[in-house]
């Protein structure tokens, strides 16, 4: 009896030894998202804040004093529709420089990947079903009046009025809602940004270009005379910002 | 004969080694974990507390005393706790405090409590102070404050009668210098947590609100009316500070530069930190430099009173206006709404009194 014990304990170290080998196979690896920022192609970071120094699709001289906006559900799809979903999100903080570079813990088999795509913002699961203190810590929150759960970015500064007057602007994207009638109506405003084909080798970084201008020009030319601020209750404000932040992301090719 | 010698020599040097280990026998300070409210625990990231000046019941008392104690001025006449009294979330009811010269300042003198949870550990109002320790090293030799140097204080300390002991027992040294004194401080500074409130209790399902209080958070959360959660924390934030520094419209010309003057930066001119507004029935009068004595005052500024100038939080909103005219009604009830922030318990806490 003791000897078939052994046997039995003896295969069963194989069988799972043997599993474990086909999981070393393949080779794995964190990748890195860099996001870099331009307006119109002229490279843009926290140095260029606070200076009316751009002109947007409408024709309005402004400058750009806070930009923060969350990305999360880093995704990798191999060619066979497999998906790799990596943990975590980043709250991209052009203002203080800080996490304009994202690594995700999960590591993924090296290889060709038939599009790196990422969420902007949160998804209604993410956004409604956690507490993020470290989200909470940094304001990021959505009042429960507007549905609750976070921001998705938060653009904010100056331009020029039609009075000629330096004027503030908030652009702050959330999931947008109608409280206008009797039972609050939802329409959601995250968006993937599908980066394409990629390949993974060891420790790969991707380079994404984001174009602030893009948020105030395609397909809706953004007048911000009439839409500057208390966007966050403005629905029509919310679904054009979400249309127009479509085009905002690029890969940039690698060199 | 040279046996019983030997015998006799080893048993004397046990017996001296044996006293001298009674002698230097070092007291070890006992470790004491802040007490971590659960609102804070569940909504937001732990405290700051660097590794190099962890918490310890001796050290947070010998901190306490230091606080109490006016040997840390030049003449021995004033305190932190002078300006910073518990009854008034330690800070004081003057527009500027006096030192000991009588000479004031030009700020306002900052409330003290839930100090931990400072992520980017900028202190003052301008923030020209990284952490809590480097904070307590300033008063004490601000001509307009405490008017001394940190050889006088070190010396006098070093001199007492009882100090040399508590700081052997809180830092393993009875030498006394500036670092340690305000180590200690810093260590009691962390201890005065305030998360009692009307609205803490009320989240906690512990208690409910009136209907004009509740409309007044709603206010505070409403992006066209109050908008003060951008800045000021939310039910998800008990905080009620972004501890960022912002220029809200006080002045068109700024005078009083502000961040703007530590950092060199323009963009920063006429930019304070955001205060928590925990408290705020005890600790008027408001703003950095204290101009409004109410809070009637500090809502009509936000309301209708805002000045544009170059600097001004894009926040700010309706500036040409002068803000967003809040309704007399709404007024009455965002304030009814700020005072359930008050937290009477902080103010009667036994722990925060003069040892």
């Amino acid at each position: 009896m003791k000897r078939i014990n052994f046997i039995l304990i003896t295969c069963l170290f194989t069988v799972i030894s043997c599993n474990n080998d086909n999981d070393d196979q393949s080779e794995r690896t964190n990748i890195t998202l860099n996001f870099n920022h331009n307006w119109d192609e002229t490279p843009f970071t926290n140095a260029n804040f606070n200076t009316i120094q751009y002109t947007n699709a409408n024709g309005e001289e402004m400058s750009i004093t806070k930009l923060r906006y969350l990305i999360s559900n880093v995704t990798l799809t191999k060619p066979n529709g497999e998906t790799i979903v990596l943990d975590g999100y980043n709250l991209v903080d052009v203002t203080n420089n800080t996490d304009l570079s994202f690594t995700p813990i999960t590591a993924i088999p090296l290889g060709v990947y038939s599009s790196l795509s990422f969420t902007f913002g949160f998804n209604n699961d993410a956004n409604y079903n956690n507490n993020y203190t470290d989200l909470n810590s940094v304001s990021w929150n959505v009042p429960e009046a507007l549905g609750g759960g976070y921001h998705y970015m938060q653009l904010e500064g100056k331009f020029i009025d039609n009075t000629s007057t330096e004027t503030g602007y908030a652009y702050h994207t959330i999931r947008a809602v109608n409280n206008s009638g009797a039972i609050q109506v939802f329409q959601d405003t995250f968006f993937e940004v599908n980066l394409g084909e990629v390949t993974v080798s060891n420790n790969s970084t991707f380079d994404i270009e984001i174009n602030i201008a893009e948020w105030f020009k395609n397909p809706n030319t953004w007048d911000l005379n009439t839409l500057n601020n208390m966007l966050m209750p403005n629905f029509d404000a919310q679904i054009m910002m979400f249309e127009n932040g479509q085009n905002t992301f690029n890969l940039k090719p690698i060199q | 004969m040279k046996t019983w010698n030997t015998y006799i020599y080893i048993l004397f040097i046990f017996t001296c080694i044996s006293c001298s280990n009674e002698k230097i026998e070092t007291y070890v300070s006992k470790p004491s974990l802040l007490q971590i409210p659960k609102l804070f625990e569940d909504n937001i990231l732990a405290p700051v507390i660097p590794n190099n000046n962890l918490q310890t019941i001796e050290g947070i008392s010998l901190g306490k005393k230091l606080f109490f104690d006016p040997i840390l001025s030049a003449n021995n006449t004033q305190a932190c706790a002078d300006c910073h009294a518990l009854e008034n979330a330690f800070t004081d009811t003057d527009r500027f405090s006096d030192g000991i010269n009588g000479a004031f300042g030009k700020r306002n003198s900052m409330p003290l409590f839930n100090l931990a949870w400072n992520y980017d550990e900028k202190f003052f109002w301008d923030g020209r102070s990284f952490s809590l320790e480097h904070q307590a090293f300033l008063p004490v030799t601000d001509p307009n404050e405490m008017g001394s140097t940190w050889i006088q204080v070190e010396e006098k300390l070093q001199q007492h009668p009882e100090y040399p002991e508590l700081f052997q027992q809180a830092f393993g040294t009875s030498t006394i210098d500036s670092t340690l004194v305000t180590k200690a401080i810093a260590q009691f500074e962390r201890t005065l947590i305030s998360s009692n409130s009307k609205f803490d209790k009320y989240l906690l399902g512990e208690t409910s609100l009136t209907a004009e209080e509740l409309n007044g958070f709603n206010i505070f959360m409403d992006e066209t009316r109050g908008d003060c959660f951008h800045c000021h924390g939310s039910d998800k934030n008990p905080l009620w500070t972004d501890n960022i520094f912002h220029n809200n419209g006080l002045d068109t010309v700024i005078t009083d530069l502000g961040l703007g003057a530590i950092t060199g930066d323009p963009a920063d001119n006429g930019k304070f930190k955001s205060p928590s507004l925990r408290n705020l029935a005890f600790t008027a009068p408001y703003m950095h430099d204290g101009r409004f004595k109410t809070l009637n005052d500090v809502i009509n500024h936000y309301s209708e009173g805002l000045k544009n100038s170059t600097t001004i939080d894009p926040l700010m909103k309706k500036v040409a206006q002068g803000g967003v005219h809040l309704t007399p009604q709404d007024k009455a009830d965002l304030k009814a709404f700020l005072l359930t922030l008050s937290d009477y318990e902080f103010i009667n806490n036994l722990n925060f009194i003069k040892p």
